[in-house]
């Protein structure tokens, strides 16, 4: 069971990392894989994340490896982002692969419902405009990212 | 000293990201350190506090000694 996780500061290509790794895992029977994307549109023009180095990390870790147990994966890829991004770029990319379709799909829901609403990561969106609704702004999490995270209770 | 970490945007109301401050360093003496809307924001229940990595799950029970990390964190938002 190979567990890769890993927090960049600097853009990324999805398909360069998700090939390799499934080439690793021979005799596997599906991979899935999610990527998320910096959202165009609403005058959003570019998003920072935020990590804490002693909790960001480790928990990540701590969630790709009860991803993997719960799930019966052969291997799981996490990858995220900080720093500036601009839309179109990648923020987020879980690939999982099983013996089994079900366990890869609902180990990349499992991990993207975690990642998004308990994971030590701190958003802001610049936007354009003059005056109050331009700038940066801090994103509040949403109530959606809690319901989905209940789902796996 | 205590190093004090601000995440997301109580590093705007701080003014800064890090600040160095003498140990030891409990609640009262973490509010005492901050203006008011720091102060404010930081008791808020969303507002959690870590030492040394682990979230406090009773914030107000702080006790940070010397060489100590105290991480103030606001909600999270990712992915």
């Amino acid at each position: 069971m190979a567990i890769s996780v890993q927090l960049l500061d600097t853009p990324f290509n999805p398909g360069a990392l998700v090939g390799p790794f499934t080439n690793a895992h021979p005799g596997l029977g599906g991979v899935c894989t999610f990527v998320g994307e910096v959202r165009g549109g609403n005058g959003v023009e570019a998003l920072e994340l935020t990590h804490y180095e002693l909790m960001t990390r480790p928990g990540m870790k701590k969630l790709a490896s009860l991803a993997a147990q719960r799930f019966g994966l052969m291997g799981l890829l996490m990858v995220h982002r900080t720093g500036v991004m601009h839309p179109g770029e990648p923020i987020v990319l879980v690939s999982a692969c099983a013996q089994h379709r079900r366990g890869a799909i609902d180990a990349v829901d499992f991990c993207m419902d975690h990642l998004k609403a308990r994971s030590w990561f701190w958003k802001r969106e610049k936007r354009s405009g003059a005056g109050p609704n331009g700038g940066w702004h801090w994103i509040e999490p949403r109530a959606d990212d809690h319901t989905d995270l209940a789902r796996w209770q | 000293m205590v190093t004090l970490i601000f995440l997301g945007k109580l590093a705007d109301l701080a003014g800064e990201d890090t600040r160095e401050v003498a140990a030891p360093l409990d609640w009262d003496g973490l509010l005492a350190l901050c203006d008011t809307p720091l102060a404010d924001e930081i008791s808020g229940e969303r507002v959690k506090i870590a030492l040394d990595g682990d979230v406090l799950a009773d914030k107000t029970t702080l006790a940070a000694l010397a060489g100590s990390e105290v991480a103030l964190l606001p909600p999270v938002s990712g992915g």
